[in-house]
């Protein structure tokens, strides 16, 4: 399965979705969430955390740009690509990718080179008040098999 | 007496200060790049830990020489750890690891927003046990402190931290950026307006904030307004979009302060600067008359050294000396917190 889509009715649904999404993780996946603001990325993280055994609540980490939470199955390796819009250095991330964590990347559309081959894209688009359709992407093996998994 | 030589360098602002007894500001010099990053919309971890990297001696060299201190004169080396941005956080980790290993000083290693909760010593005495409300573009929490340098994470934001929210909406508004400033400024000139009218945000815990569905609620609003071809007044959305935030940031405030009952309150941060919510606390604590409230002047609420060097000597007060192998933590929790 290269390509799913699901829709969720409230937050609690997105959490427990982005729970399952946690839950069937495995070491060094790289997931790209994309969506407007306010569409639900960091709500879905905040799922895939509880779903990796986190109990730290997820926050957004717009501000310092990565946030790593330890204490579950895998390190949860959440960053934001929001302010790096426009640039293209190496900005020291790749080191935590490739550590056997999984990480969540949100705007991913800013940092074109922290985005390995194979991925797994989640697009979030915002229906209406806390209704929201997930379109899951695979590239790469792994990911289709999560997605058989998810669905 | 205990002279701390102090470095911070967790995001936009490259300092050091030396601080004396954890209360007195031997010199305090900071190089801030705001207006760099005013051309971006945000700060550029890159180009944050560039201008970091050349601008680190020159504040530890102007530091020391604006104290009249030697390095014989200090007794230890207090940096920040982290959280932060990892670029940046790794600048002041390896000058402050540098500058120990040199001169054989010890390393006091602190988390930033414990800094901005002792920034207040240089306005007067800490008195415990005390409640903090740390405000910042990162951070929104309530800390619970009993005792001296001892920390407990009450309450957090659930998903967006106050200035983060603050940013988002400027930046929908067309304010640029920081944000906050900007709204705080434009809300002066707006009214309470009945179109405009905010969900309060709701939490699970309590003690918990949340701000991602006002943010949510704001852009939905502004995008309503737009399609339906009504005018939008910047003025008066930002005057409600703050008056929702900070009212109800401030009714949990006061009740965690009803709640637990501590001699004197803070207020820590960025945000801190807000000058509503300098307001409202100041109205809103007179519920509470038996506990006192501390809000720092405005040149404390932003990142500085001085703070690092005020908790710093508490640190080193309590024994609590880092190693060589201690490494930048973008994720560093609060000493204490699970």
């Amino acid at each position: 399965m290269k390509t799913l889509i699901l829709n969720t009715q409230s937050r609690e649904e997105t959490h427990a979705l982005g729970e399952k999404l946690g839950a069937a993780a495995k070491e060094n996946m790289v997931f790209l969430l994309s969506g407007d603001l306010g569409a639900g990325k960091t709500t879905l993280t905040q799922g895939i955390a509880r779903g990796l055994g986190i109990k730290r609540l997820v926050t957004s980490p717009t501000f310092t740009i990565q946030k790593l939470y330890r204490g579950g199955r895998l390190v949860l390796n959440h960053i934001d690509a929001y302010r790096l819009e426009g640039l293209s250095q190496d900005l020291g991330f790749e080191e935590y990718m490739n550590d056997g964590g999984l990480t969540v990347i949100e705007w991913s559309q800013f940092a074109p080179q922290l985005i390995p081959d194979e991925h797994l894209t989640v697009t979030i688009h915002l229906l209406e008040e806390d209704a929201r359709e997930f379109r899951f992407e695979a590239a790469g093996k792994q990911y289709e098999e999560l997605l058989e998994e998810l669905a | 007496m205990t002279t701390i030589l102090a470095i911070e360098s967790s995001c936009d602002e490259t300092a050091c200060a030396i601080i004396r007894n954890g209360n007195e500001i031997l010199s305090n010099i900071v190089s801030s790049q705001i207006n760099t990053h005013t051309l971006y919309g945000g700060v550029v971890p890159e180009v944050a830990s560039r201008i970091h990297v050349e601008n680190i001696s020159t504040v530890v060299t102007e530091a020391l020489a604006a104290s009249g201190c030697s390095m014989d004169d200090i007794d230890a080396v207090a940096y920040t750890l982290g959280p932060g941005l990892i670029g940046s956080l790794h600048v002041g980790v390896m000058a402050a690891k540098t500058i120990a290993f040199a001169y054989h000083k010890p390393l006091v290693p602190v988390h930033h927003i414990t800094g901005h909760i002792y920034a207040n010593a240089f306005v007067t005495e800490l008195k415990f046990p005390l409640m903090a409300l740390v405000v910042s573009g990162g951070h929104t929490e309530l800390v619970w402190m009993k005792n001296d340098y001892d920390f407990e994470v009450i309450g957090t934001t659930a998903d967006d931290a106050i200035g983060e929210a603050y940013d988002k909406v400027a930046r929908v508004l067309g304010l640029g950026y920081p944000g906050g400033p900007a709204i705080d400024k434009l809300a002066k000139e707006g009214h309470y307006n009945p179109d405009y009218k905010l969900p309060t945000p709701k939490t699970d815990d309590p003690h918990n904030f949340s701000f991602s569905g006002l943010k949510t609620a704001v852009l939905q609003l502004n995008d309503r307004l737009k399609r339906n071809g009504k005018e939008v007044v910047p003025a008066d959305l930002a005057w409600c979009f703050q008056e929702t935030a900070l009212n109800s940031m401030v009714d949990k405030t006061i009740a965690a302060v009803k709640e637990k009952q501590p001699v004197m309150t803070v207020l820590a941060g960025g945000v801190a600067a807000n000058s509503r919510l300098r307001e409202l606390m100041s109205e809103r604590m007179k519920e509470v008359p038996e506990c006192e409230l501390v809000i720092p002047p405005l040149k404390y609420c932003t990142d500085n050294a001085a703070m690092i060097g005020a908790v710093g000597a508490a640190a080193y007060a309590h024994g609590m000396f880092g190693t060589f192998e201690d490494a930048a933590d973008p994720g560093l929790i609060m000493p204490g917190e699970e």
